[in-house]
Formats: C-alpha cells, structure tokens, sequence
C-alpha cells in the first residue's frame, strides 16, 4: 500500500534540509542562529517520526509507509521506502538520539559551530534513510553516505589522533562495504533485473552461492557492529571523536550492521546462515567474553565504553544467529533488537556522561579522576543509573536484551548460555570498577575538586536517557509488540530453505 | 483487580514512593520530612502485610498478576503476587525489622551529610526485598534478586570516600554476580523446558519431569531437575553468603550499622533461604541438589563460626555469626526441614537485628569505635543496651527459652533425623557448631560490656581515618560513653521482644501446618514430620533440651568465654600464640580473600591486558591492519622504482613484460600449440 504523506521521505529530508539550512548561516559569528536552528530541525525531525509509531499496524508484517518512485529506470533502481516492526523502531530511536546530541553540543562546540551542527542533521537523515530503503542500491547508497559526515565529525572535530582515526574508521568500513555492491549487483543479475530487497528474499540460491554472498554481506556488516577481529577501529574512532560523535556512532552507527544482517543475510541466504551458525556464534561469544576482559583493562573511558560497546552488540549477533533444528528463536531475535535499542540508549547517555566531565577537566583517563560524586552529587547518580544499566542490572533497559538473548540461548545450547552469561560478571565488573574510580572516593586532584555539578542542559539530555532506559527496563513490552508480527514472518521465512 | 491485590499492592508501592520523595526531593523537603515520608511509606507497609497476613492465616493465599511485562516467543513474562503463608509471614518479617531500622536510622544517622540518601536507600530496599518476596514467578524474584543487591551494593559504598568502603561494595556486587550467573542459568532451563516461569505452572509440571535428563558435559546424563537446583542454588550461595562466596559479607560490615542489621542480617542475606523454600517442589524432587545444600550449609557454619572467636571487630563478630547461622539454615534446607529453615530464619532476624543495632549503639556511645579490644565494662553505661544485646546473645547461642534455641535445635534435631548423603556430616558440625557460636556470643558480650573499661574516656570526636563521617556533629569532649538515644533504644528493645518470645510460637509454626501448601515435602523426607510427632509442647521441649548434648556444648560454650574473658582474661593471648598457625589461618580467613585477589581479580586483569596488548594491539591492529596499510606502501615503494620518466626504461619494462606474458602464455597452452 501507498502511503498518503510521505512520512518516511520526511523523516528522511527533514533532518537533511535542516542540516543545509544550519550550513547556511555560516561562520561562527552566527553560532547562535545556527544552534536554535539545528534543535528546530531536530526536533521537527523527531516529530515527523511520530506518525510512523502511531499509524504503524502492528498487526502485520507487511511493509508499511510505503513510497515507489523510479530513480534510475536504466537499472531498475527505485526510490522504494517502507518500514515493517524491525525497522521502525530504530528510525525513531534514530530522530530522538539526534535532539539529544544536538543539545548536548550546544556551548560545548565552538568552532565551526554550524558545520558541525549541520552534520548531525545530515548524518540522521541518511542513517533514517538505511532503515526505510527497501530498494538495494538505495539502501548501499545511504549506508555508505552517512560514512562521509561522521568521518568529518571525527576528523574535524575530533582529538589529537583524530586524522588516524578517521582514516582507519573510514577505510575499515569502506572496504567491507564494496564486497557488499558486488554482492547486490550478482543477486540483481540473478533476480532478473530487480534490486528490490522483497525480490532477493523469495530468490532461490544454491548453496556455494548463498555461502559466497554470505560473506560479502558479513564483511560489510561484521566491519559495523563491529565484530571481532574487525573491531579495532571503533575504540580509536570513539577515543577520538568529540562526544557527539561517540554517542551517535554507539547508538545508532553500529546498528546499521546489525540491521544489515537481519535485513539481508538471514532471510536471502537462509540455508547459508543456518551453516555458518556456528561461526557466527563463536565470533560472538568471543565478542562477549574476549573483549569484556579487554574492557576491563583500560585506563581511557571512552575506549572502555568502546570495548563494553562490542560486547554488548555480540549478544545481537548472538541472538541474530541462534537455530533451534534450523528455525530461529524468536525470544533470542527479539532480544537482540531490544538489545540494540538499549545499547542505543544506554552507550550513548555513558558517552555524554564522559563528555560532561571531559568538557571540564579535559581528559578522558580513570587516573585523572577520583571522587567526583563529591563535587557532582547529580551527576553522580544519573550516571550510577547508566553503569547500572550497562551492567545489565533489571529495571533497566539493558538487563531485557541480555536476558532475552540468555533465556533463548540456554534453548539452543547450555554452554553458549553460560559464556554469553558470563557478561553478568565482567559486565558489571569493568563498569562498576571504572564508576569506583572515576566517581567514589576522596577528591583526587584539583580539576576534581573545582568541578561544577551537571548544568540544567546536562541534566536535560541525561534525564531524558535515564527515563527512557528506566521505561524500557520497567515496561518492554511496547517496544515488542512492534516487532512481534516482523519476527515472526521472519522466523517463519528463514526456516524455509531456499536451495 | 481484586481488593486484596489492591492492599497487596500497596505494601511495595507505599515505600517506594518514599524512596523516591526522599530520594530525588530530599534536599527541598529536608532531613525531617525526608524520615517522616520514608518512615511513614514502611509503617504503611508494615499496616497492610500484617493485614494481609491475617487474610492468609484465614486461608485464602492470594494470586494475581498486576501487569505484563513481557510477551515473546508466546511466553508472557509477568509481573504478580503470589502471598502464600511463606509469603505473608515474610512480608511482616521484612517490613517489622525495615520500620524498627528507620526509627534507629534518625538517632545513628543524625549527623551525617547523607542523611536523606541514606533514608532513600533503605526504603527502597523494602521495595525490592518485597518484590522480591512477594513474586509470583521466577522474573520477578530475579529482578528482587538484583534489586536487592544493587541496594546492598549503594548502602555498603554509602561513605563513598572510604577506599574500604567503595572495595567492599565492588566485591560484593561482583561475588554476587556470580551467584547470579547460576541462578539466570537455572531460570533459562526452567524457561526451555518448561515453557514458563510461573512458580504455579512449573511447581505443577515439576513431578512429570523427574525423568528428564540434560546433556552437559558430552556423555553424561545428568537429572535436569538436579541441574536446575544447582544452578537456582548457586543464586542462593551468593545472595545468602554461603561458602564459597561468603566472601562479601564480613566486608559488607564497611556499610553503616542499621544496613548491617537491615540487609546483612535479618532480610536480603535470607532472599537464598527463602528462595529454596519457595522452590521446595523443585528441590524436593532432586536428592543430589539437597545434598549438596546441605554439605554447603555444613561447611558454612561450623567453618564461619570458628573465624567469629579470632575477630576484634565488634561488628565483624555478628558478620560471622550471621554467616554460620545462614549456613544453619541452608543446612535445614538440605535436609527437607525447609519450615525449620524459615523459622531459623524469622528469629534469628529479630536476634541478629538485636545484635546489630545493639553493637551500633555501642559504637555511637564510643563515637565510632568497634575494636572491642578498646571496649569493655560497658553495662555500667549502657544499661539497656546492654540488656538487649544479652538477649541476643542468648538467643543466639541458643540457650531456652529465647527464640534461637527452638528454631536451632529443631535444625539439628532435623538433621539428625534426616537419611541423606551428607546428614551424618552436616550434624555432625551443627552440634560442634553449637559451643563455638556460644563461645563467640559471649566473647563478644563479656569482651564489650564486662571486664575492665579499656576505652580512652578521654577520646575526641571522630578519627576521619576510621570512619566516613563528615562532619563532626557529635560534639561529645570525650567524658563517659552514655546510653543511646530513645529512637536508638526502643527499637532495639522492641526487637528484643521477639528474640525472647518468638520461638514459642514453635507449636503452630513450625509443627502445625502453618505453611500449609507453601512448602512442600515428598513423603519420604518428611523427617521434620516425625520431629513433629515427638513435640508436646514448648514447655517439656526446654526441659527435654537439658537433656541433650547442644544445650550442654552451650553452657560449655558461655562457661569457655566466662573462663577465657572474665576469669582469665589474660589466657586468650597465650592460646593465641600456642595455636600459632592456626590463629593465623583463621585470621587470614582461611586464605579466600587473598586467592581471590590474586587468582579471579589479578588473573582477569593479567587475561585481559593480554589480550588487548596481544591480541587488538598486536596481532589485529599491528600485524592485520597497520600491516596491510604497511604492505601498500612497501608495494607502492617498489613500483615506484620504474615510474622513473626515461622511456628507455619504459621501452624495457615493456620488453620484459611482453617476454614474461608470452612465455607464461605459451607454457600454459603448451599442449594447444602446434608441433
């Protein structure tokens, strides 16, 4: 069906335009335009979302807002959007962590102040355009294009080591991305001229076939979540980015591969998935129980929420790749996304909590602090709430991922359960270890002690976080119901081979 | 929803919304308002479970669910009550010794800065102690679970300046959590193979699945229902310190004293004995799960007691104590005496709360010391105090008629009578249990309140180094240690009622049917049952007990401290130095602490540097990645060389070229070729 309004076009080029528009102001003497701009572009971006929760038909799992126009007729290539249970909820997520991030660099950027604006708006208009496309093309098109502000963000805005790191972040991702068009342009030969994603999941693939593109889609996607060994980029991408771009890189960049796997790998190659399950599994456990002893070990914030970041995505792939006799487990899926939706939050509000402080005392190492609760008592507690969190403590959002993932684990297999478990320990213990440090104890130094408790904007941006992950953890099922009828059909077509 | 479920609803709700007045407006309502609204969210609480108590005693247990949390996989996960008998008397139990902690909160906590924190806190552990009770299935127990123990964890590191205090939290959330890591297990089985997590839908499944087995290890079949247990055991070991992960307790004491008596003794530390009790149905069916219960709850005591005679700490005395009797209630547990457990469990609430907040007023009237070694003569000053931690003592020593001796000697009398692997084992260190937890309790009595007076009269204020208070409010110059304020001593007194009298309510509680379906026992267990028989009463209970070998271990034990601590004060330090090694294994708690250091925080630390230096740095980064890039240049270098310029060296290239194609190009068609 053909939606009415064009919501999804909206949530798409609204942002964008208003980025273009904040671009327009120019230079720095007009900061203070382009800041009230931006928020009013977000925020309109955050309110054209709404139609597609509140007109979404949970009923179903056809796709819904649905716009066709051709765009390249030579190749068949369309402008076709739509959004099934999957999708919707991340292009919202999307639009709301935008208006956060746009406060949260409100007095914090000071040089180049609309460029840097404008290129939160773009990026969350082309990252809402991944989740919509159901066209190939489109979809690659989006996937790459949002690489280009956010290798900006980091290597215009970013920290000392930030050229290295933008370069890394966007060759690592680049390279797996071109496998990817290959892969698209074999299935739109096969497919019979069509580039339509709804074609490449009825198409029947043999299995050499299925095996080959499987691994063209997992170099683009793996490279993403990211998942071990192709996660190196992410701790030197986030340690350098400013808090922004940590935060939207946490929250909603690293989905993009994980929806890439849900979106493409498991319901094209249905049999390959079910082959490769294993492998999958075993980079994620390794993601889960690997890098939580590696977080542990760090003496930068930042790259301890990186690291804390890839361990927790591996619960998504965990949950993404788990076959009970070759049908998926929907608890585990489900998990997964909620997973994805909680870590959006949770990772996020912990970059803006190291943003707070390091706005202040300007630097992002556990030694530099100590004792912080006594001069940000606020703060303090706000950010208790997302170690929590990020410890998978219940009554929060993150404890509903893990568990789901966990309960549909022990289903599968007792041993996967207990590594994936595992996180309850190490989870908690490089959390909490660094809010010891960071946060109890005496005042350390005199940067600690001079500094001021989380100002009125702060409070804002993490009290809006801390509701949303006490929401999700106290009452998950509204987020679920969305994705039930989607999980479903998906679980239902995945369990039909293909060969 | 029904009017009890209303009512029943109210008993978390009233102290959580405490909780969060005082916890985000205590600043603007101030210190007053702040106890009054917490204080008075719990006496609701406390109102409406003793109602609700009696509604059950008329028989009617009351079921319901209060929302959806959760739908998945065509699981509904949900949040509900299920208030049994075991329930309700845990509601009351739970709420009675939260109320008499919050009155006592205002005179300990007086003077310290984080007086509304600190009140925020506690009633929103009753919040999460009563979920945690109250629920109905297994979710919803873990989210207590968790709950409970992340409360623990803020009221441990509450002086948050302390290094002692933040490393004593940190230990004890983490030693939990791997407590927790079994039971998530546990709960995902019953989850798989039972298809939900309703207590009432696996309870009645339960039997059919005697049968099953699980392939854990390749080749073995192990009983599911023994897998289960085990792994919702493992729960309990970390929430209710068993060994090994007692670990946390002793150091939890770096908590303020009413959250010892609140959390580490009376309430959240009993969530695993509860737990299995709840879980009686399951465990019932699986002989190696009670067997294991109880060789865990027999290494617990005895071995936790024997640390209590070597501490100095006055509050660490109680720790251990606490500990061994936790293990005397797992122990009951193991032995199908799961009643005999839940009623060890409600006295030793009132007499451990006794002891607690008694050696708390102790420590206020000496401003903050708890070396007993700097304590003694005390009851001079502190005579109500006194009396009150007498009471304890007696009762927990066991001695007639305080409410410790019926609830222990029923646990050993069950032990005795119980035909288990291990029962024989677990008797065995009950009874010789018995003389050193009277040894103990009186070491402690006679040590801080008798003997001579060893505390500096003269001693000002707060030493910052030995506790976190901030300010320095007290503005006592030093003079004699006088009796604790009304709020410090009436709630101590009111716990001391139930310390003396609660264990006569032995005839109904324990050998009537009061628990009725609650717990269930298999026929062939029923070993508490045949206790029951031979009870006739409280009175000819006490006198049988002068016949018994615990009663006389006892007074064996109080005759040892009088000995040791009054008559001979200074014969403890000789045996010190005799028993060297041993003194200096059991000071060193047998060596736990420090393998734990060394081997899970030290290894993980080693493990994890390792992989990050060798594994991200080196291998992936410095050989995969940078490698690659260096490779490309290594390449580009290379070519470099013949893009020189000169088109002889062009015309060259070209002829090599030309010449290696066409060899490789004749070699490979070698065959095609003409001859």
């Amino acid at each position: 069906m053909q939606a009415e309004i064009y919501w999804l076009s909206l949530a798409i080029w609204v942002p964008v335009l208003a980025g273009l528009g904040v671009m327009a102001t120019g230079d720095d003497r007009n900061a203070h335009i382009a800041r009230p701009l931006a928020l009013t572009g977000a925020l309109l971006g955050l309110a054209v979302t709404l139609p597609l929760y509140t007109g979404f038909d949970v009923g179903t799992a056809e796709m819904q807002f649905v716009e066709f126009a051709p765009w390249v007729e030579r190749f068949n290539i369309n402008y076709h959007l739509g959004v099934d249970g999957i999708s919707v909820v991340f292009i919202l997520l999307n639009s709301f962590v935008t208006v956060l991030v746009v406060l949260a660099g409100w007095e914090v950027i000071r040089t180049r102040v609309s460029q840097y604006l404008a290129a939160f708006l773009i990026m969350s208009g082309l990252m809402n355009g991944v989740f919509a496309s159901l066209d190939a093309i489109l979809f690659y098109v989006f996937f790459e294009a949002n690489l280009i502000p956010m290798y900006l963000v980091i290597g215009v805005w970013g920290g000392p080591n930030r050229v290295y790191a933008a370069l890394k972040f966007f060759l690592y991702t680049l390279l797996g991305s071109l496998l990817f068009l290959v892969a698209l342009i074999y299935l739109y030969n096969h497919a019979g001229g069509s580039f339509a994603i709804v074609d490449f999941w009825r198409l029947p693939l043999s299995m050499a076939a299925q095996v080959m593109l499987f691994l063209a889609f997992f170099a683009a996607f793996s490279v993403k979540v990211p998942m071990w060994p192709v996660h190196t980029w992410l701790p030197d991408a986030h340690v350098e980015a400013p808090t922004g771009g940590s935060a939207v890189l946490a929250a909603i960049m690293l989905k993009l591969g994980a929806y890439g796997f849900i979106r493409f790998s498991l319901p094209i190659l249905p049999d390959a998935s079910v082959a490769l399950s294993g492998f999958m599994i075993t980079l994620s456990l390794v993601a889960v129980a690997y890098i939580g002893l590696v977080a542990l070990v760090q003496a930068d914030m930042k790259k301890l929420i990186a690291y804390s970041s890839i361990a927790h995505m591996g619960f998504v792939t965990l949950g993404f790749f788990m076959f009970n006799d070759g049908r998926l487990i929907p608890i585990a899926i489900e998990g997964a996304l909620v997973q994805m939706i909680s870590h959006g939050f949770v990772s996020a509000a912990l970059f803006l909590c190291v943003g707070v402080m390091y706005d202040r005392v300007h630097s992002r190492m556990i030694a530099d602090y100590g004792g912080v609760a006594n001069t940000m008592p606020k703060f303090a507690a706000l950010m208790m709430l997302f170690a929590m969190a990020n410890a998978g403590l219940p009554g929060t959002s993150g404890f509903v991922g893990e568990f789901m993932v966990i309960m549909g684990a022990v289903s599968h297999s007792f041993w996967i359960a207990f590594v994936a478990a595992t996180t309850l320990i190490t989870g908690a213990a490089y959390t909490l270890w660094m809010y010891k440090r960071v946060i109890f104890g005496e005042i350390a130094n005199r940067h600690v002690a001079e500094l001021a408790d989380a100002n009125r904007r702060e409070l804002l941006v993490l009290g809006l976080l801390a509701a949303a992950v006490l929401a999700m953890g106290v009452y998950p099922k509204p987020f679920t119901d969305v994705m039930h009828s989607s999980v479903e059909a998906l679980v239902k077509h995945v369990a039909v081979s293909k060969l | 929803m029904s009017g009890a479920m209303k009512l029943a609803l109210l008993v978390p709700l009233a102290p959580l919304a405490g909780a969060i007045v005082a916890g985000l407006f205590g600043r603007v309502i101030g210190r007053t308002w702040s106890h009054r609204v917490t204080i008075a969210g719990v006496a609701v609480a406390f109102a409406a479970s003793c109602a609700i108590f009696n509604q059950v005693l008329g028989g009617a247990s009351i079921e319901g669910t209060v929302y959806t949390w959760l739908v998945s996989g065509g699981v509904n996960f949900e949040i509900g009550f299920l208030i049994d008998r075991l329930t309700a008397l845990m509601m009351v139990v739970v709420t009675f010794v939260s109320l008499m902690v919050h009155v006592y909160t205002i005179g300990y906590m007086a003077d310290d800065p984080g007086y509304q924190r600190f009140f925020a806190y506690i009633a929103l552990f009753t919040f999460s102690m009563l979920m945690l009770v109250m629920a109905n299935n297994f979710l919803q127990l873990f989210f207590g679970w968790e709950a409970v123990g992340l409360v623990s964890y803020l009221l441990i590191g509450f002086w948050y300046k302390r290094p002692s205090a933040t490393y004593a939290n940190l230990k004890a959330f983490l030693v939990n959590r791997v407590g927790d890591f079994g039971f998530i297990l546990g709960v995902g089985l019953v989850l798989a193979f039972f298809g939900s997590l309703d207590y009432a839908t696996v309870f009645a499944a339960a039997p059919g699945k005697t049968g099953a087995t699980i392939e854990i290890l390749p080749g073995a079949q192990w009983a599911l229902l023994s897998v289960i247990c085990i792994c919702l055991f493992i729960g309990a070991m970390g929430k209710s310190a068993q060994f090994p992960l007692h670990v946390w307790l002793p150091d939890s004491m770096e908590g303020p004293t009413p959250i010892s008596a609140l959390i580490h003794a009376a309430t959240m530390v009993t969530a695993g004995i509860f737990m299995v009790a709840r879980m009686s149905p399951l465990f019932e069916l699986s002989d190696a799960a009670l067997s294991f219960v109880l060789a865990i709850g027999a290494i617990t005591s005895f071995f936790m007691a024997l640390i209590a005679l070597v501490q100095y700490d006055i509050k660490r005395v109680v720790a251990y104590s606490t500990l061994s009797h936790l293990g005397y209630m797992t122990m009951a547990l193991g032995a199908s005496a799961y009643s005999a457990a839940m009623f060890h469990l409600m006295t030793h609430a009132f007499f451990k709360a006794v002891l607690f907040l008694g050696a708390g007023s102790v420590i206020v009237a000496l401003h903050h010391e708890q070396d007993m070694r700097r304590m003694g003569g005390l009851r001079r000053y502190m005579p109500i105090t006194y009396a009150t931690v007498l009471i304890g003592a007696l009762a927990n020593a066991g001695f007639p008629p305080f409410a410790g001796f019926f609830s222990k000697d029923s646990i050993i009398e069950a032990l005795h009578a119980a035909q288990r692997p291990g029962a024989g084992f677990a008797y065995a260190l009950a009874v010789a249990g018995v003389f050193v937890g009277a040894l103990y309790s009186f070491r402690l009595v006679f040590f801080a309140f008798h003997g001579k007076e060893r505390f500096d009269a003269t001693h000002h204020g707060h030493g910052g180094h030995v506790h976190g208070h901030d300010g320095d409010g007290h503005g006592h110059g030093g003079g004699a240690p006088h009796e604790s304020p009304w709020v410090i001593t009436v709630p101590l007194a009111l716990l001391a009622l139930p310390s003396i009298a609660a264990g006569w309510t032995i005839g109904s509680v324990l050998y009537g049917s009061f628990f009725g379906g609650a717990i269930v026992v298999a026929p062939e267990h029923t070993w508490i049952g045949t206790l029951a028989r031979d009870f006739h009463g409280v009175w000819p209970m006490m006198t049988h007990a002068l016949t018994t070998a615990p009663f006389w271990l006892a007074m064996a034990g109080l005759a040892t401290a009088w000995y040791l601590y009054i008559a001979r004060p200074d014969l403890p330090g000789v045996i010190r130095n005799r028993l060297g090694i041993v003194t200096r294994i059991l000071e060193r708690k047998y060596g736990f602490d420090d393998f734990n250091d060394w081997f899970f925080a030290g290894g993980a630390r080693a493990v994890g540097t390792g992989l990050w230096k060798g594994g991200d740095v080196a291998v992936i980064d410095g050989v995969l990645v940078n490698g690659s890039a260096r490779l490309v240049g290594l390449i580009a270098r290379i070519v470099r060389r013949f893009q020189t310029g000169f088109i002889y060296n062009y015309a060259f290239t070209m002829f090599i070229g030309l010449l290696a194609l066409l060899s490789v190009w004749l070699w490979l068609w070698r065959d095609a070729l003409p001859r």
